[in-house]
């Protein structure tokens, strides 16, 4: 299988403070990988890297077989990017918004993304109301509609369902798998151990910058001896 | 520690910022400027003025108007006929020198047959800034004592007539000014009616910049603080296009501010047509169209460069509380040339002060208008290209922030070092 994102010995600083200290994995072509760890382990700042947001300070990292360096135009083309606690521009209607986003493409998909954007979204009559009026829930599944109707090849996830419901959580994972089941590659970063444990394929867990444990959840779990992803965690992070 | 100890130690930790502080002390730091200013102009009224005099009157009030003259005033020329007149206007020049005094030779026969005697006055004016005619007011100053003392002879003598006594005098005036005479006016008339044209411009730049400033400041500290600025980076889009799209909406709402606030002053300057009887036109001072377009493009140009430098700030907004602080710079550089141009001519300021007022690209559209009129077009078309290069670097450097970290993460580390800022780390 094809490496959709391929990351080695990746490294980023904040001036002096080392944010990610040479980190190594790949996510494959339709996979769903999910980078887990603590607040402040590295896994916003690894996503934003990989988004083309932020620069590397070491170390290599190749998108859809682009340099994320070198060719970080061609990589914005066929990503998507949701930022933990995103917003949309407030004055604009849920449906302004998606139309502005995809009037960023290629003009003949533009109808289309935002009719699947809309369906994403699933706000009914709502769409047609300002941002600023919508609940932190209905803002998410427009910023998931937004992220997902791109129908982009990586869909890069931070915290996807932080800060939702126990209704609009599980809408929105249902949501990721079904995107992932139509080939889209989906990595995504949590601190929600059950919620990687039913989303993801493979898991990486990352605490102070490094990658300390990767692989299926089943096969963690079985290896650690435990019975869910959180206790794998404590116990990599104990030894 | 007590409940209040507690908040007050935790209120001014928060508050013991440089954005604070940084506000305050420029306004500090202006004011202890113009105080410097203000000082140098009261000893400037001190200072006798400097004059030429033509005295071809041998009589008693002739006599009496030379003697004020010379009593109160630096004479730098002494001539006795008509003759003396373009000599007498050459050394006061070269002496920097206010006006050039002649008192005709039937001037005190004029006085005793009722008749108010005439003082020829060419005036030697350097600026059209309002303190540029602080010399010419001494001098005038010195007139009407003049005046003064010929009325209180006049009744010393008995032969009263209260027209003439009250006012004893006439002028006839010339003004020379960049290298034209103005006949018929003094300094006084035509800075007036300069900064009247002159007012428009300063005015709309200033509330231009800082409206579309505001805007795009705001703008970027929101994109910030709602986390659609990282959206945005991460889409397909040039960060060239990102800026230069920023940028020329907020132009593009700045000049229509700008055509509604001109509409308004347009029909208030329309109503001035002459100055002193002359029509303007006549005069010289009338702007052409072309005049127009250059001082259109001036505009444009600045407004853009000005728009750049907000969008730098802006890039450094964490969210709209600090975009609100970060306006007071921009704000700040549109009042300093506002002002200068008002009170000086950029032509009369200290070296340094016209460096100053050279380097603030707002100064160059509110120059603009005067300058033309006296068709300095060389200083206009020098400002337009400095202008243009500094809006091209400015936004050359916003793109490089665009491409760089420095936008989402702020402030390097040796910045915030240098300010003892505390950072927050971004995750």
């Amino acid at each position: 299988m094809t490496a959709t994102v391929q990351v080695t010995n990746l490294v980023k600083n904040y001036g002096s403070f080392q944010a990610i200290k040479g980190i190594t994995f790949s996510v494959d072509e339709g996979e769903i990988f999910g980078l887990i760890g603590p607040n402040g382990a590295g896994k916003t700042t690894a996503l934003r890297v990989l988004a083309t947001l932020l620069t590397l300070n070491g170390g290599t990292a190749t998108i859809l077989g682009h340099d994320l360096v070198k060719d970080a135009s061609e990589i914005r083309k066929h990503i998507s990017y949701l930022p933990e606690d995103a917003g949309a521009y407030k004055t604009l209607t849920g449906r302004a918004y998606l139309q502005f986003i995809a009037n960023f493409f290629e003009a003949h998909h533009a109808r289309d993304m935002v009719k699947r954007g809309i369906e994403i979204a699933d706000l009914g009559a709502r769409i047609d109301d300002r941002v600023d009026t919508y609940s932190k829930g209905m803002m998410r599944r427009l910023l998931v509609g937004r992220a997902l109707m791109t129908n982009p090849q990586l869909a890069i996830l931070d915290e996807p369902t932080s800060g939702l419901d126990v209704l609009n959580a599980q809408e929105i994972r249902k949501l990721i798998k079904t995107t992932a089941e139509k080939g889209t590659t989906v990595l995504l970063s949590s601190h929600n151990m059950l919620e990687v444990e039913y989303l993801c394929d493979r898991i990486a867990l990352i605490a102070d910058g490094r990658i300390v444990e990767e692989g299926k959840p089943s096969a963690l779990m079985q290896k650690y001896q435990v019975r869910n992803v959180e206790e794998v965690f404590i116990k990599v992070v104990h030894q | 520690m007590s409940g209040l100890s507690n908040i007050l130690k935790k209120e001014i930790r928060e508050l013991l910022t440089i954005q604070t502080f940084l506000p305050i002390i420029l306004i500090a730091l202006i004011f202890g400027s113009m105080g410097n200013s203000i000082h140098g102009i009261t000893e400037q009224t001190k200072t006798p003025p400097i004059i030429g005099l033509i005295n071809e009157d041998n009589g008693t009030l002739g006599n009496i108007t030379a003697s004020v003259l010379h009593s109160a005033a630096t004479v730098v020329y002494n001539g006795t006929t008509d003759a003396d007149t373009q000599q007498g206007l050459t050394t006061v020049q070269q002496k920097n020198g206010a006006a050039l005094i002649i008192i005709p030779s039937n001037f005190t026969t004029d006085i005793q047959s009722n008749k108010p005697g005439s003082l020829r006055i060419y005036w030697v004016m350097k600026g059209a800034g309002l303190f540029d005619t602080i010399p010419s007011s001494t001098v005038e100053y010195l007139i009407t004592a003049a005046n003064t003392q010929i009325s209180k002879t006049l009744i010393t003598n008995q032969s009263v007539n209260a027209t003439v006594v009250l006012d004893p005098t006439t002028r006839i005036e010339t003004t020379i000014f960049k290298n034209r005479e103005f006949t018929g006016l003094s300094p006084t008339v035509i800075t007036g009616f300069l900064s009247t044209q002159s007012l428009l411009i300063p005015i709309v730049m200033m509330m231009i910049i800082i409206m579309a400033g505001s805007i795009v400041i705001t703008s970027m500290a929101l994109e910030k603080e709602n986390k659609t600025l990282e959206t945005l980076l991460t889409l397909p889009v040039k960060r060239t296009s990102i800026v230069t799209g920023k940028i020329a909406a907020a132009a593009f709402i700045g000049l229509i501010l700008a055509v509604i606030y001109m509409a308004g002053m347009s029909f208030y300057l329309g109503g001035v047509t002459s100055i002193g009887g002359t029509s303007i036109g006549n005069l010289g001072l009338a702007l052409t169209t072309q005049d127009f377009l250059i001082i259109g493009l001036s505009l444009f140009i600045t407004l853009i460069a000005g728009l750049s430098l907000c969008m730098l700030l802006g890039s450094f907004a964490k969210n709209y509380k600090s975009a609100q602080t970060l306006t007071f710079p921009i704000t700040m550089l549109a009042l300093i040339p506002m002002f200068l141009t008002m009170f000086f001519d950029y032509d009369t300021l200290p070296p340094a002060l016209q460096a100053l007022t050279f380097a603030i690209p707002f100064s160059h559209p509110m120059m603009a208008p005067r300058l033309l009129m006296f068709h300095d077009y060389v200083l206009v078309a020098a400002g337009l290209i400095y202008v243009t290069i500094f809006a091209i670097i400015t936004i050359s450097i916003v793109v490089w922030i665009f491409k760089t970290d420095r936008l989402l993460t702020g402030s390097t580390s040796k910045w915030a070092k240098v300010f003892k800022l505390r950072r927050r780390r971004p995750f």
